[in-house]
């Protein structure tokens, strides 16, 4: 597939978000009781800024975004739809969260439900995102829990690490653990994307140019694809970079997403510098723009059988 | 069973000439589909949007090869995948006939659907911004005001060599079903059960074994007279005087 920017932007941004909501809300009993408290307010308004500007990057994508109210309609059908549905309920649950924990600084406990509540929400918002990708089933490299599993693990490692940094800023001590466990769910992640490579490797493609037009023979040559000059089918379904390129993007995604950012996170715990927390953040997030890249670009879209040779 | 209509493309009889393409786009981008914009068509990257295209494959190796033209358009697959992914229901199938078709006033160009058809029969309208592809031409085949002849997809009407056929696959007594049953009717790309509603019929061989006596022509093949001609070529036959 030809990645799109949008839909990387979209991806990575509400990730964060979302991962960073879930971080705050599941570490919200171990904060400092007699910090100021304003970490959870801070924090999931960070995650409403996220989402609102993966919503924004979103409509980039559009061709009518006037119209984009209505792709709230098939979400009997479509999990399309459903993100539409949830992305502004994530955005609702982040507001109301931030709000409550404003109304009462400092004290938690009973506001916890509707953190979990919110939980809940980001977590399904995972799920839509990646079944998007994960539901067409002829689009092999995408068809697979792994998707499922990495856009959910990616985007709470990313959250975990932002967590980890607004909490060294705010000065709340929690922000050690979030970087202890932004490591371990970074090198899970690790583990599941490596996977998901060696998985893609391995693909067996189901369709080929005999099932694409019916004719039973070894040798078959595209003379003409029936026009000379592009179209749709030539730009949005190929990425149209070197193998070359590809082959370095898969070493490039595990550099800035996994290896630069653990080791910055653990020299960062040996020296105690925040500052290094930060700096892992944003080159994993540079990292995970280039992992959704590689995702769609490695995606073989079956109709491109259809289109090797202009003739 | 409700009605499913279809294109037959008889791969046999297809010359690769384009007329179904270029009369396509002259009748949708005219009507209820169009425009169908080209973008720089007279310069060195032209580009345009088509529903129906021609494409030619070499089959084998030469010498002992076939060129193959294969014309691809939606195929209105009778399960078809671009459907339920659409977030907006601007993608549908139609009960009544089968045909899969795109409302351009709801769909808002998300490409989803082009994504979640394996055959690359949709393409996005560069200019309405919309999703756009085949209608089996659904603005002529129910026009009254045309005569009954008429009242078929315009790629059909042009093709030279009829290598398109149109009709009801659900009708067992139709042309097309009995096509698809007796001349070896396929489907692309069944791995994905979308089970599309055009069908493709395969190349043939045409083959016939002549002996020869059956060229030169005996004046008495029953053998009734005891008069037997001597030798085939050299003795006057009655074509040879006759004028009939
Ligand atoms: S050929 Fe493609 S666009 Fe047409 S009905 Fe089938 S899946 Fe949908
Ligand atoms: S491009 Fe239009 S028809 Fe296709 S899925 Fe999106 S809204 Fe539906």
């Amino acid at each position: 597939m030809n990645p799109a920017f949008s839909v990387i932007f979209l991806t990575t941004l509400i990730g964060a978000g979302q991962g960073l909501f879930i971080a705050t809300v599941v570490g919200a009993p171990y904060l400092h009781q007699s910090g100021s408290g304003s970490f959870p307010v801070v924090a999931s308004l960070v995650v409403f800024t996220l989402l609102v500007a993966g919503l924004i990057a979103s409509f980039f994508h559009l061709g009518r975004p006037e119209r984009a109210w209505r792709a709230a309609t098939k979400w009997r059908t479509s999990w399309l739809s459903r993100e539409v549905i949830v992305l502004p309920m994530a955005m609702l649950v982040s507001l109301v969260y931030a709000w409550i924990h404003w109304q009462d600084m400092g004290s938690q406990g009973s506001t916890q439900w509707i953190g979990w509540i919110g939980v809940a929400i980001m977590v399904l918002l995972f799920l839509c995102t990646s079944m998007i990708y994960a539901c067409i089933k002829f689009l092999q490299e995408w068809a697979s829990a792994v998707t499922v599993i990495n856009f959910t693990l990616l985007g709470i490692t990313s959250g975990l690490l932002l967590a980890s940094g607004l909490a060294f800023l705010l000065g709340e001590p929690v922000a050690i653990e979030f970087l202890l466990v932004g490591m371990i769910v970074t090198a899970t992640s690790m583990m599941t994307k490596l996977f998901a490579f060696y998985r893609n490797s391995r693909i067996k493609a189901h369709s080929n140019i005999q099932t694409a037009i019916g004719i039973k023979h070894r040798h078959i040559t595209q003379r003409s694809m029936g026009m000379t000059g592009g179209s749709f089918n030539t730009r949005a379904f190929f990425h149209h970079c070197s193998e070359k390129l590809m082959a370095n993007m898969r070493g490039i995604v595990l550099t800035l997403v996994f290896i630069v950012p653990l080791f910055l996170l653990a020299i960062s715990v040996q020296l105690s510098q925040p500052i290094l927390v930060w700096i892992a953040f944003i080159v994993q997030f540079l990292g995970l723009l280039a992992e959704r890249w590689l995702f769609f670009a490695q995606a073989n879209h079956p109709q491109n059988l259809y289109y090797q040779t202009v003739g | 069973m409700s009605k499913q209509l279809a294109l037959v493309i008889d791969l046999n009889v297809c010359v690769g000439c384009h007329a179904c393409v270029t009369s396509c786009k002259e009748w949708n981008t005219s009507g209820s589909a169009g425009s169908m914009p080209d973008e720089r068509p007279y310069d060195s990257d032209p580009t345009g949007t088509f529903f129906n295209r021609v494409q030619t494959y070499e089959v084998g190796q030469y010498p002992n090869c076939e060129t193959v033209h294969f014309p691809k358009s939606c195929l209105h697959c009778e399960d078809p995948p671009c459907v339920p992914v659409c977030p907006t229901g601007a993608s549908y199938k139609r009960e009544e006939d089968g045909i899969v078709l795109v409302d351009y006033d709801k769909c808002i160009g998300c490409e989803y659907c082009s994504w979640a058809c394996p055959y690359g029969a949709r393409e996005i309208d560069s200019q309405q911004k919309v999703m756009k592809k085949c209608t089996l031409c659904v603005d002529r085949i129910y026009d009254e005001k045309l005569p009954e002849m008429e009242r078929k997809p315009a790629c059909v009407l042009a093709c030279p060599t009829s290598a398109r056929l149109f009709g009801d696959i659900h009708d067992p007594d139709s042309t097309v079903s009995q096509a698809i049953r007796e001349e070896g009717g396929y489907q692309l790309m069944p791995e994905w059960g979308t089970s599309p509603a055009n069908h493709y019929l395969p190349r043939r061989k045409t083959r016939i074994t002549i002996h020869e006596d059956e060229l030169v022509r005996e004046d008495n093949p029953l053998h009734k007279e005891d008069v037997y001609p001597t030798g085939p070529v050299k003795q006057t036959t009655l074509d040879d005087v006759t004028s009939w």
